[in-house]
This record gives structure tokens, sequence and C-alpha cells, in this order.
């Protein structure tokens, strides 16, 4: 496990997250995340080996819904909030590529 | 005449028609006009939505027609739960004029009680904060110090419970939430177990550690608040069936104490306290033994681990849930972006606070490849090992008692340059979460700046009846709850 | 053109199924093809803050059923998984999906190939997962969203490398929509988009007794079983000849995505290399494991029913059908069904099968509908099988006939009699009229007898005249029998 977290990583990991930072924040999260993730470092303390991962407290399995078709909602309701539309569509700025997946 | 009352009392004098509730709605919403521009408690007040919900409750009453729980009962709700009116902000940018098409169950069900909701309350951004500075927004204030923080992240609810700018609100708890605002602020938080309460509407920071609560001047509120919002919602695969966790009448029970009463306490943890912190809890572990508790020491070697295990799972979650806000489908959109990249990366740059940001990266890294097993795999393992702790520890006890907080109210800007430091004193909360149990806050004393501090109560995962009883207890036999605040006018 | 070279073709094939539930797969929302921009969207599948999923049952089960008939291990324990990534159709910027705990994995399909044999392929899992919304880029330089596909449940099913040629893949791909279509899981219409395939493909490529694998290339964007074929057909040729070209071969992280282009009929290049998506996957919090006891995947299982490459093989042994006729009429469920029933109602296999895929079908095309909804009932299919085998009508008289019928199920007795189409086969009525046209008709006779040159055409003249005599009913096949035989007996005759 890394000890730190580096400029480099931070500028990585701003961009799988999207986020656009100027260079005083990346200044000011590197040293701040490097901090956080040093401390966290402490996990290491603990053997864990043979320890399960709590995912989930409930102790509950099996929760469904019916097939049934439920009203969904006016299309005015679903672009209310919408930033940009056109006609009955969300409307983004071009997308150059095909999917993500 | 209204002032004093607490809900209960409220709803029972406009049930049998004595007070009406547009009196009540009214008084509140005259305070909240004097006194919220000096607090900064609520976002948003929805002046005329409230006195028609309070007219409609008078002519239910004067019909003879009965009235829920909650009737006329005017309350505040974090503006992290949707509402269809007005707009559900999470304190940020990114949703300053979002207006959510749908209403959280919580609120279908505080309307269904007949409440009256009065508006929604300050918080820190997406919850992610112990202090409500995080908020984008707006700034809130402790109404027993200005020049300190209410706690957070619902330090809105929390300050306008206080403040009497409403007679019940409702927050919501991820690592402490509800608590610790409570505890600045000299009342009454309870964070349901999880699977309690439905989701459903609550935007999510944590999914497998958020909460929503009521926030109370009085254990008995509190108990009525969770009648009303606990049960089963089909909308919510987290939340727990009637058959396996049925919702019990806490109101009607509150009042009787557990009679040899088992409190656990780990000594080396209440010692991490400032010590007025630690005395207050010290006395008020003495007098639950006047009262016939026995007091029984346990370990926790893991619970030191919370805050790590924590930061880790809750951020991964965040990082993810907070995906969604991307200026494309609602909420902010940067107008500095010129291509499908930018609108995400330059609306959330823009949009997000410093704090989500942070978290919302150090979740990505937590689960970023080559670091899943190191960090997140890891931290799941721990909450394990903490999780087992309680289950020890419960095994021995009835319920744990330990502080709140480390201290009391902080001043703003003391914790704002290391987010870290932030961070530890969420030292006794986070255990709560990380396992699902239930705890409470409950009013124990004040430090010698007249600032209050709070009682943690934690018990097993579905006994929040026992909970209540156990604070009922405490808060019976003793008048901080009833204090408060000076505030001009 | 290369030199020749030796080659291996190696192909796994993703498939993404729109499983045919009423309701999406997290939400109540309905699933319709086609409805208009975001109609049929809520808060859940927009994924709007605060909202939940809550799993859809039935495509669960539909889920379990199609990865029984694959042959696969069911998982007892199952879990949702998170994939995060940003995409406009992608409303929470994450797809829940199933990663480590998949809801089957290890299984198998058997394909019947064209020569009649079956070949196995590898199933490694099947697993549910949502679907994500649409993007229109044809409105102008931006691009337009519509979610009312985001939330429609699909189950993915990954096959191992097993398919070696473009036939291979496409009859892979066949054979699933059949089985799907069986089970009723899914409408699976490749052009309504309700079946993805998506081919991975590489060589192994043997040159001076090494072997080189070419890296591996995923295709995109193919809309019909054609496509399949052809855009495997050209991969080969393209990464043969790049091969060739580059000597590059299979590295980790090399593989390439491309899509196909119907208009120009090749494979076009989309990412260089897979900017290695991180996808983060965790454990979706918001939604519980399922846990399937043995009663539920009994229940499940009971609605098997007998799958189409069973029905088929069952076929050929049970009515003496060839592997050609066999896979016709077990390609849809309810036209095998209805064949059965015409052979019930007492119709011989073969003369049943025939009138069902050759008339029936041309009938089923231009009516827009299957055979068995044309409104003829087994018993009156069948009359008209046995009518036609003994020769009471001709082939070409029952065509007519069954057009006459579709949608009235009138008895085809009635209406042979009505349109005069019954054939006589009485050979001593024949006879008669055989005798009184070679007497009407000495020139042709002569002309046959002598063996002239326009022998043949006589001949054909005079079968003519029988059955112009006959007002069309004698059965030909008699006619030619007798008016052979008697003029083999006339003299002159060797």
């Amino acid at each position: 496990m890394s000890q730190n977290i580096n400029r480099q990583q931070v500028e990585k990991v701003a961009h799988l997250s999207r986020l656009d930072l100027t260079e005083q924040e990346l200044e000011l999260f590197s040293g701040q995340l490097s901090a956080i993730v040093e401390y966290i470092q402490k996990l290491n303390e603990l053997k864990t080996d043979d320890v399960e991962p709590l995912a989930h407290c409930l102790p509950i399995h099996n929760v469904f819904r019916q097939d049934t078709v439920r009203p969904s909602l006016n299309v005015e309701k679903a672009l209310e909030n919408a930033p940009d539309r056109v006609d009955d569509f969300f409307k983004v700025p071009q997308i150059l590529e095909e999917s993500g997946a | 005449m209204l002032e004093g009352l607490n809900a209960i009392q409220l709803r029972e004098n406009i049930r049998s028609g004595k007070i009406q509730s547009r009196q009540a709605a009214e008084y509140a919403l005259k305070r909240i006009e004097k006194l919220n521009p000096s607090i900064g408690a609520y976002l948003n007040v929805f002046a005329d939505k409230a006195m028609e919900q309070a007219r409609a409750i008078d002519a239910k009453v004067a019909a003879g027609k009965p009235v829920g729980l909650l009737a006329g009962v005017p309350i505040a709700v974090k503006d992290n739960i949707c509402y269809t009116e007005g707009t559900t902000t999470c304190g940020s940018k990114i949703l300053a004029n979002f207006r959510p098409p749908y209403n959280a169950h919580v609120v279908e069900k505080l309307l269904a009680a007949d409440a009256v909701i009065l508006g929604k309350t300050n918080l820190d951004e997406f919850a992610m904060g112990s202090s409500t500075e995080n908020s984008g927004l707006q700034k809130t204030v402790n109404p027993w110090d200005k020049s300190r923080v209410p706690g957070g992240s619902s330090g809105g609810s929390a300050a306008a419970m206080a403040a009497g700018l409403c007679f019940a609100a409702l927050g919501s708890d991820t690592g402490g939430s509800i608590r610790q605002p409570a505890s600045f602020c000299g009342i009454v938080g309870l964070k349901p177990t999880y699977g309690r309460v439905s989701r459903y509407g609550l935007v999510a920071y944590g999914s497998s550690l958020d909460q929503i609560g009521p926030l109370t001047t009085c254990v008995e509120d509190a108990a009525m608040m969770l009648q009303v919002i606990a049960g089963h919602d089909q909308r919510d695969s987290t939340s727990v069936d009637n058959q396996t966790a049925p919702v019990t009448d806490y109101l009607s029970q509150v009042e009787k104490p557990i009679d040899g009463l088992k409190i656990a306490i780990v000594p080396e943890l209440i010692d991490k306290a400032e010590a007025s912190v630690r005395n207050a809890v010290r006395a008020a572990l003495e007098l639950y033994k006047k009262l016939g508790a026995t007091l029984v020491e346990v370990q926790m070697p893991h619970f030191d681990y919370s805050i790590a295990a924590y930061y880790v799972i809750a951020t991964a979650e965040a990082s993810s849930n907070l995906a969604r806000y991307d200026g494309c489908h609602y909420g902010y959109r940067s107008p500095n972006a010129h291509d499908y990249i930018e609108v995400y990366s330059k609306s959330r740059a823009e949009g997000f606070g410093a704090e989500v940001k942070r978290r919302i990266m150090l979740g990505t890294f937590a689960l970023s490849s080559g670091y899943y097993d190191a960090y997140y795999l890891k931290a799941l393992k721990v909450r394990n090992l903490i999780r087992r702790d309680f289950t020890n520890a419960f095994a021995k006890a009835d319920c744990l008692m330990m502080p709140v907080a480390p201290s009391t109210a902080f001043k703003f800007g003391e914790k704002m340059d290391d987010p870290l430091q932030m961070y530890l004193a969420d030292v006794y909360t986070l255990a709560v979460n990380l396992t699902g149990v239930p705890g409470i806050s409950i009013p124990c004393g004040f430090d010698d700046k007249k600032l209050p501090i709070g009682l943690q109560i934690i018990s097993p995962a579905f006994s929040e009846d026992k909970l209540l009883r156990i604070g009922r207890m405490f808060e019976s036999k003793t008048d901080y709850h009833n204090q408060r605040p000076t505030l001009q006018g | 053109m290369a030199a020749k070279v030796d080659y291996k073709l190696i192909v796994g094939l993703e498939i993404h199924v729109h499983l045919a539930t009423k309701s999406k797969m997290f939400c109540g929302c309905e699933l319709v093809y086609g409805g208009s921009p975001n109609s049929r969207v809520c808060p859940v599948c927009l994924g709007m803050p605060g909202s939940l999923p809550v799993m859809n049952k039935q495509a669960y089960e539909f889920a379990v059923l199609t990865a029984t008939a694959l042959n696969c291990q069911i998982a007892r324990l199952t879990k949702w998984d998170r994939k995060n990534y940003y995409y406009p159709d992608l409303p929470k910027n994450y797809q829940i999906t199933q990663y480590d705990l998949p809801l089957s994995h290890d299984g198998f399909i058997e394909i019947p190939l064209e020569d009649g044999t079956i070949k196995r392929i590898g199933i490694i899992r099947a697993h549910l997962e949502e679907d994500a919304g649409k993007n229109t880029h044809e409105m102008g330089n931006f691009s337009a969203v519509d979610l009312n596909r985001a939330g429609a449940p699909l189950l993915e099913i990954v096959t191992a490398p097993d398919l070696n040629s473009p036939a291979e893949v496409r009859l892979m791909a066949q054979e699933l929509q059949r089985i799907v279509r069986y089970l009723g899981v899914s409408e699976a219409d490749m052009q309504k988009g309700h079946m993805r395939f998506e081919p991975n493909v590489n060589l192994h490529i043997y040159k001076e007794g090494q072997t080189y694998k070419t890296p591996i290339c995923e295709i995109k964007n193919l809309n019909s079983f054609r496509a399949i074929e052809r855009s495997v057909t050209y991969e080969v040729q393209r990464q043969l000849e790049e091969f060739l070209e580059t000597g590059k071969t299979m590295q980790m992280g090399n593989k390439r995505t491309y899509g196909w282009d119907d208009v120009h009929q090749v494979t076009v290049l989309q990412r260089e290399k897979e900017e290695s998506h991180d996808y983060r996957y965790f454990p979706e919090p918001d939604l519980v494991p399922v846990e399937l006891n043995d009663i539920w995947l009994e229940q499940i299982k009971s609605r098997l029913g007998e799958l189409p490459l069973q029905k088929q093989q069952r076929f050929i042994g049970q009515y003496g059908l060839s592997h050609y006729d066999a896979a016709v009429l077990t390609a849809d469920k309810a036209t095998a069904q209805y064949f059965e029933a015409v052979v019930q109602a007492g119709a011989d296999a073969k003369r049943a099968c025939n009138l069902i895929t050759q008339t029936g079908q041309k009938l089923a095309n231009q009516n827009n509908t299957t055979v068995d909804k044309l409104g003829i009932s087994p018993q009156n299919m069948a009359k008209l099988a046995q009518m036609t085998d003994k020769g009471q009508i001709s082939t070409s008289a029952a065509a007519q006939i069954m057009a006459a019928i579709v949608g009235k199920d009138t008895n085809p007795e009635q209406i042979a009699k009505a349109e005069n189409l019954l054939q006589t086969s009485d050979a001593g009525a024949i006879e008669a009229l055989v005798n009184q046209v070679l007497a009407e008709n000495a020139d042709a006779v002569k002309e046959i007898v002598s063996k002239g040159k326009k022998a043949q055409k006589a001949v054909g003249f005079l079968m003519g005249q029988i059955i112009q005599k006959s007002k069309g009913q004698a059965n030909p096949k008699i006619v030619s029998e007798i008016l052979n035989r008697k003029l083999a007996q006339l003299p002159g005759q060797s």
C-alpha cells in the first residue's frame, strides 16, 4: 500500500472524478490528501486476512418489486431541471467518441 | 403561551382546539423573520405554503375529523431531503436551483401526519462536514454563541431547533451529523438504526451509512417523530421490512425506565475528550448509577480505527453518488464549457466546494485500480472488526455511553485549514454509522462558557424503544434540555 | 493480395439481450419501443438526487431461466455492483451491474452447424445489468439524450473464444436468438435493438514454426446477422494484412474497438488504445444480495420447456425430417407447435412440413404474421395435407385453397369443390379419356410412334388434351402414367 498520494496521482484522480481543478487547488489538495491518506495507513496495523468484508449492515436478502408498470413523470417535469434542452431531449455539446462502456 | 411548549404539548393543544395550527405557524414564522437573518438556520422558508397547511389542519380539527400524530406542528427539514416545495439544494451551488419532482418518503410521512413544513435548513454541502462551514450557500451560527459553529452537517436544523425557530426538525446522519450538532446546540438528536427510516428522497452521501432522524428539544418529541417517520418503504431496498423489525409504539413506552440497566463504557475513550466534556459525561454516568444502573467496563480495541475506515468507505460511496452532478440532466452547468467533457469537469469544479472535491477525490482514489484492495476492501474488513466490538459490548450491557464530541462548539475557521483535524473530531460518532446501530445525543451539561455538552447513548440494532427510554431516564431527572440560549428578541 | 498464410480465427461473442419485462430493471417505468423521448422516465431511472433502485423480480427469473438453458452454474448468492464511468446517456454516471458474483457462470451452448453437426461453445458467464439511454447525434452539432431506455433490463452473456469461422459466429447468434425467443424472455428483434452482438476477434497466425496472436478487436454497431458474418470476414482479412505489414501482436491493453460501417462494408477503428477504463467496481450499497434457494430454482427451471435444438433433433428422429426441414420448422416455437398439431390431426409429417414451410410461410409473410396465426386450424391444415397425399388435389391447388381459407378456416373440401379443384385419380375414368384422345389425334400419335422430331411436343399436346377433356380434374401424374403406358403398347414402339 502506498504511503502517500503524490501530485501526479492527485491529477489522475481529479481527471477520473471529472474535476477541472485550478493550479492552486491541485497544490492545496495534494498536501491535504497526502496527509489524510497517510493517516489512513493506520488500517494496516490490523490483521484482516481471515475477516470478511462488511459491505451491508443489514441482514436482509431478496428485496424485489413485482413487474408492474407504474406511472412515469410527465415529460415537462422530467426536463424541468435540464440545464439545456432541444424539443423533448436533454441537450449536451456533441459527444465525439463512442460510449465509455 | 406557545413559548415553552414542546412538540407533543403543542400537538395536544391543537388537537383539542386550544391552540390553532395557524397560530403556531405564525409564531414560528415571526421568530424566523426576526432571528433567522442573524442565525442563518433556514435556506428557504415557505411562509405561504406553511400557512396553507396550517389552515387545512385547523379546518380538519374544527370539523371534528381525526388528525395525525404531528397535527399542526411546525417542522424544519434539512435541505438534502427532497420536498416538492421550493428547491432542494443540499447546501451546494451545483443544486442551487434544483426542484425535485417528488417528495422524500419522510416528507410524505410528515405531511400525512398533518405536520406543517416551515422550510429547509442549511447544511454542510452534501452533508459532508462537521460544522456547517462547508455550506456553499450560507453561514449558520450556533445560537449559544454566534462566533461558534452549530456543528454539522445538520447545523441548520440544530440551530433552528435551539433558537426556537421550529418545534421539531429533521436532519441526516452519516458519521454523526445529527448527534454532533445536537450536542453543540444543546438539543436531542437521534440517529435511528440503518434501515429503520427510508432513504428514498434523501440525497445520498454514504449510502451504507446515511439515516434520517429527528432533532428535538426533548426525548419524548424524538420518540414521536421517530414513530411518524420509521417503517418499511418499498422504494428503498435497504429499508427493513415490518417482519424483521416492526415499528413499536416508541412514545407510549418512553416514560418507563429500564430496571437493572447495564451501561457499557470504554474509559480510555471518555478520557480522549476535553475536561468539560469528560466531567459532564462522568457526572451523567454517576446519575445513572443513582437511578440503579451499573457500569460495565468493556474493551473496543478497533474503535480507534473507525475514522480511517469511515473516511475510506463514506468517501468511496460518495465519489460514486456524486458522479451524477454533471450539468447534463439537472443542476448547474458551467457557462465556460465548450465540449461535453468540459460540461462535466468545469460544472463540477465550479459547482462543488473544496470539502466535497476532497472527499470525491479521496473516494475515487480508494476505489481506483491498484488501490481497491488496500483501501476499500481493507476498510470493509475493519468495519467488520468494529462491528464485532459492538456485538461484544452489547453482550455485556444494554447500551454504550460516551461523549458525542471531544469538545464543545469550536470557533469558526478553527478547523478549516486542516481537514484531517476536522475528521479526527468525529471519533465518537463514526463507528455507530459503520455498524448501523442507533445512537442518540441528549443534553448533559455545559462548559464554563455555557456551551452545551451532549451525552451519547448507543444501543443494539432496532432497539430504539429502549434507547429512548434510557435517554428519558436521565432527562426526567435533569434540566439541561430545558435551557435555551438567550437571543435578541 | 498477401501471400497465403496459415491461421486460425478465434472469436468470442459478447451479447446483450433486452429482457421482455413490462417495466424497467429498477423502477416501474414502462418499456415501450419507440415512445416519444423522455416520456418513460422517473426519478429513479433519471438518476435524480435521492432516488433508489429496487430489483425487478421477473427480470431476475428470466435471467436465471436463460442461464439454465445455457447450462450454466446458477449462483445461490448473487450481488450487484456499480461500474463507474461518465457518459450523458448514463444518468447516474454509473451502471448497476454484476461484477464478481454474477448470477451464473460456466455453461455451454450447442449450435447446429450447416452441415448438420453440432458444435459446443463455452459460456463464461451471464449476468444482469441496466441499459443506458440513447444519444442522437443527427440533430446538429450537439447530442440529444433520450432516457426512455435507461434502466431497461439487460442480460449480458459472454462466450468463450470457441468460435472459429464467420459462419459459426452468425450461427451462434441465431441460435441464441432462437433460444431466448423460445423461452419467452426476449423478443430478440435485432432491428429494434433487443439483441446486441459484439464479436471479439483475433487470429492465431502460424509462420515458420511460430504462432503469432494478433491484437483482439471488438466489433460494435452490428444490426443484422449478415452484418455479423460479414464484419468478422472483413476483420480476418484486415488483421492478416495488418500483421503482415506491422507484425503487431496481442499485448496487455492493446485491445481495440471497431465499428461496422454497413454502407461501406468495412470496420472502422474507434479507439486507438483503450484508455484503460478504470471502472472502480464496488458493491452496490443500495441493493441487497439475492439468495436463491432450491425451491425457487426448481420453480424457475420448471418453466424451461423443450429447447429449440432438442426439438429440432427430436423432429428429425420422430418425424423423419431432414436436418434442413427440422431447422426451418423449429425456427420459432409457435410454428413448431403448430406443425406438431397438424401431424397430430392426421397429416403426414413431410407433407405437413412442405405445406407449412412453403405456401404457409409465404402467406404468413404476406399477412405479416406467423403460420400458426393465419387462422387455419391444425385440423384443416391436416385435411389439406391428406387431400394432397390422396391425389384429390394437386399441390398447386392446395396452395390456392390455403390462400383462400386464411382467416376463415373453411373446410378445404368445401373450397376444392366450389373452385372445381378436385382432381380424379380414378384410373378407369382417366384411361377412358386417354383412349378417347388417342383416337381423336391420330397425327400426334403417328408422330410419337415414328419418333419424329416433334414427338416430345406431341406427347405434351396429348397430355394437354386429356387434362382439358377432364375439365382440369385429372391427376396429371396418373394421366402421364397411363398415357405413356398406352403409347408404349402401340405397334411400332419398341
